[in-house]
C-alpha cells in the first residue's frame, strides 16, 4: 500500500488527477528561489521559453542573463558569476547541457567547486517527436561519474520545484534534469523533498522498484496492478542518484530481495546502475533494469515511445514478475 | 611611466621568477617550460608592477583585482609570481606536480592561495573571466577582471563565444593578456591552424585591442593602466612574446612547450639566467 508517510496526492490514481511537465517545477522553483536570494541568477542559451528560466526572467530581469546559443560560454561565466557570489543556474536541453559542455562543467564547476546549479530539459524519450537527436538518454551516466557534484532527478512537478529550491540553498554544484511532457502530479506540497534522501512511496515485500523521474507513476500504477494478483511491490523515489542514498536502497533490497530500477536514461551508465553498484557489494539481490537498452530514440508521441521501447507499465510488471522468479529459483 | 630604479627590480624579479621555473620543474622531471619562462615578465608586471589590486595576507578578499588564468600549462610561472609576492612559501614551490602538493601540475582552485580558477582543457578562462567581470557589473564593483590566455587556445571555439558575450555587454572592467609566442604543441600556430589576424578578429567583436612586446615590462605596465582608461569596450592585450625567453637554447623551440629540463640543461639554463641577472643594470648604476 502507499506509505502514508509519503503524503502523496490523494487523487493519485483517478482519471482527473492534475498533470504539469516537471520543467514548470524549475521555472516556478527559480522564482521561488529568486524571490529569497538576490544572488540567484537565471542564465539561458536560447530557450528562454521552453526551459521555463523564462518565467524567471519576467520576475527579475536584471537577474537574466541571454548567452545566445553558446553553452559552453553559459557554463564558464557561470563559473565566473559564482565566483563572485551569485548562485547561477543554467538552463538548457540535456542534449546540451551536459552534452555540449562536459569539460566545462567537469574542470570549471565540479573540480572547483563551483556554486553553479545546472539544468538538462526535455531529458528521455519525453522530446518525443523531435527524434533521437534531441532525446537526452545519457546524461545521468555522465554527470553522476563527476566528483563534487550532485545529480537529481525529479519525479513530478511539485518534486522538481523542490528540487529546484533546495538545490539553491545547497552550496556546491548541482545537476537537475526534466522532462517536457505534462506527467502526473503524485505527490503533495507535504511530500517530503531532501536531497540525497530516497522517498519510499509504497510499501511492499516481494520486490522493489526503485525509480526517479515521471516513470514513478507507472512504476506505482504497475506495482497497484499488481496486488490484485497477489504480488506486494514497494516502490522507492531515487530522486538523488548522487550522493546516493544508500542505506535505503539496501534497506529495501534486503526487505524484498529482488530488484527492479526503472529509469527514462540509458541502462547503461544510468541510475539503475548507480543501484547495482551499490547492491553489488552489500547486498547482492536478482535485479532487473527498465530503461533504454543501447540504443538512440527516435520520433513519436512520448507514450508511443515509452511502449516501443520498453518502459511501459507493462514492461514493469513483466521485469517484476521476472525478478521475482529469479528470487524463488535457489 | 616606472622609474629607471624599479624597473631594475622589476626585471630582477623576472629573472629570479625564471630561475624558480628552471629549478620547479628540474625537480618535478615533468611539465612545460616554455610558455611559463615566456609569461615571466608579464606576470612580473602584473603582481609586482603596480597592476593587480591583491592582498597576500587576506588572499580571498573579496573586492580584489581578480587573475584567472586560462592556459593552466603554464601555472609555474604564476605559482612562481604567488610565491616570490608573499600568497605561500617560496620553498613550497618545489613540491611542483608531487604528491599531496598544493601545486598541482595544472592550477587547482581553492587549494593554493591565489589560485581562483582551476584550468588545464583549454579556453575556459575567458568565459570564467567574462562571468566574473559581468558579476561585477551587475553589483557595481570596482575591482578588475585580468585574464591571461594562451594564442593556441584561440583555435577554440569557446574563445569567441566568449569575446561575442563581452563585446556585447561592452565589459570594460575586463582585460585579457595573450600570451602570443606563435608555437603549440604540434609546432607553429599559423602552421597548425593558422590565428592571424587576431587583432581585427577581436576589434571586429568589439573589443579595444593593443599590441606590445610582452618582454618589455614598462610597456606590459602601461598597456594594463591603458586598459584602465578604455570605456565601454572589454581589452585584449596581445603580448608578443618569445617562448622560452631567457634561455638560449629553449628559445623559439616548439619541442620545449611541453618538456621539463634535465640536469645538465638545467644547470646551462640557471647558469645562463644568473648571468642574466648581473647583468641588469639601471641608469643610475
Amino acid at each position: 500500500m502507499i506509505n502514508p508517510n509519503a503524503k502523496l496526492n490523494p487523487k493519485i490514481f483517478t482519471s482527473d488527477i492534475e498533470q504539469k511537465p516537471t520543467r514548470d517545477g524549475f521555472g516556478d522553483g527559480m522564482v521561488l528561489a529568486g524571490k529569497e536570494d538576490v544572488n540567484v541568477v537565471g542564465l539561458c542559451a536560447d530557450l528562454a521559453d521552453s526551459t521555463r528560466v523564462g518565467w524567471f526572467q519576467k520576475q527579475f530581469p536584471d537577474r537574466y542573463i541571454e548567452m545566445g546559443i553558446a553553452e559552453q560560454n553559459m557554463m564558464g561565466v557561470a563559473t565566473g558569476l559564482a565566483m563572485a557570489g551569485k548562485i547561477p543556474f543554467l538552463s538548457t536541453y540535456a542534449v546540451f547541457c551536459p552534452g555540449r559542455n562536459w569539460d566545462q562543467m567537469r574542470v570549471g564547476v565540479c573540480y572547483a567547486k563551483a556554486n553553479v546549479k545546472m539544468s538538462g530539459a526535455h531529458a528521455g524519450l519525453s522530446v518525443g517527436p523531435d527524434g533521437g537527436t534531441h532525446q537526452g538518454l545519457e546524461d545521468i551516466a555522465i554527470t553522476r561519474c563527476i566528483p563534487n557534484l550532485v545529480v537529481i532527478a525529479p519525479a513530478d512537478y511539485l518534486e522538481t520545484r523542490k528540487a529546484t529550491y533546495a538545490a539553491a540553498k545547497y552550496v556546491g554544484p548541482v545537476y537537475l534534469r526534466f522532462a517536457r511532457e505534462k506527467t502526473p502530479i503524485f505527490t503533495s506540497e507535504e511530500t517530503p523533498f531532501e536531497i540525497g534522501k530516497a522517498i519510499t512511496l509504497r510499501d511492499g515485500k516481494d520486490a522493489v522498484i526503485i525509480g526517479c523521474g515521471p516513470l514513478l507513476y507507472n512504476a506505482l500504477e504497475a506495482a497497484e496492478e499488481l496486488t490484485k494478483e497477489g504480488i506486494d511491490v514497494m516502490v522507492v523515489n531515487n530522486h538523488t542518484i548522487k550522493p546516493m542514498d544508500n542505506n535505503s536502497i539496501i534497506e529495501a533490497a534486503k526487505l524484498c530481495g529482488a530488484v527492479v530500477t526503472v529509469e527514462d536514461h540509458q541502462i547503461m551508465g544510468g541510475m539503475g546502475s548507480a543501484v547495482a553498484e551499490v547492491l553489488s557489494q552489500n547486498c547482492p539481490v536478482p535485479m532487473e533494469f527498465i530503461g533504454m537498452k543501447d540504443k538512440f530514440g527516435e520520433s513519436g508521441t512520448p507514450e508511443e515511445l515509452i511502449e516501443a521501447f520498453g518502459m511501459g507499465k507493462n514492461s514493469i510488471k513483466e521485469a517484476i514478475k521476472k525478478v521475482i522468479s529469479r528470487k524463488t529459483k535457489k | 611611466m616606472v622609474c629607471d630604479a624599479d624597473l631594475k627590480k622589476l626585471e630582477e624579479t623576472a629573472c629570479q621568477i625564471r630561475q624558480d621555473i628552471i629549478e620547479m620543474l628540474l625537480e618535478a622531471k615533468s611539465g612545460h617550460s616554455a610558455g611559463p619562462l615566456g609569461m615571466a615578465d608579464v606576470f612580473t608586471a602584473l603582481y609586482f608592477g603596480g597592476i593587480l589590486n591583491v592582498d597576500p595576507k587576506n588572499p580571498n578578499w573579496p573586492d580584489r583585482d581578480r587573475l584567472i588564468l586560462s592556459n593552466g600549462h603554464i601555472g609555474p610561472v604564476h605559482y612562481a609570481a604567488l610565491a616570490r609576492r608573499g600568497f605561500f612559501p617560496v620553498e613550497e614551490l618545489k613540491t611542483l606536480r608531487k604528491f599531496g602538493s598544493r601545486l598541482q601540475g595544472h592550477p587547482h582552485a581553492g587549494v593554493l592561495p591565489g589560485i581562483d580558477n582551476s584550468s588545464g582543457p583549454l579556453s575556459q578562462g575567458s568565459s570564467i573571466a567574462v562571468g566574473l567581470a559581468y558579476a561585477a557589473k551587475m553589483d557595481k564593483k570596482k575591482w578588475q577582471v585580468y585574464c591571461v590566455v594562451g594564442d593556441g587556445e584561440q583555435q577554440e571555439g569557446q574563445t569567441w563565444e566568449a569575446a561575442m558575450f563581452a563585446g556585447k555587454h561592452k565589459l570594460d572592467n575586463l582585460t585579457l593578456l595573450m600570451d602570443r609566442n606563435n608555437i603549440q604543441i604540434d609546432g607553429f600556430t599559423e602552421n597548425v591552424m593558422p590565428l592571424e589576424p587576431l587583432k581585427a578578429k577581436y576589434e571586429s567583436f568589439g573589443w579595444h585591442v593593443l599590441e606590445i612586446d610582452g618582454h618589455n615590462i614598462c610597456e606590459i605596465i602601461d598597456a594594463c593602466k591603458h586598459a584602465q582608461s578604455i570605456y565601454e569596450e572589454p581589452v585584449m592585450i596581445i603580448c608578443h612574446t618569445i617562448p622560452g625567453k631567457g634561455v638560449d637554447f629553449m628559445e623559439w623551440k616548439p619541442e620545449w612547450h611541453g618538456k621539463a629540463p634535465n640536469q645538465e640543461e638545467a644547470t646551462k639554463a640557471l647558469q645562463e639566467l644568473r648571468t642574466l641577472k648581473g647583468r641588469i643594470t639601471s641608469e643610475a648604476d
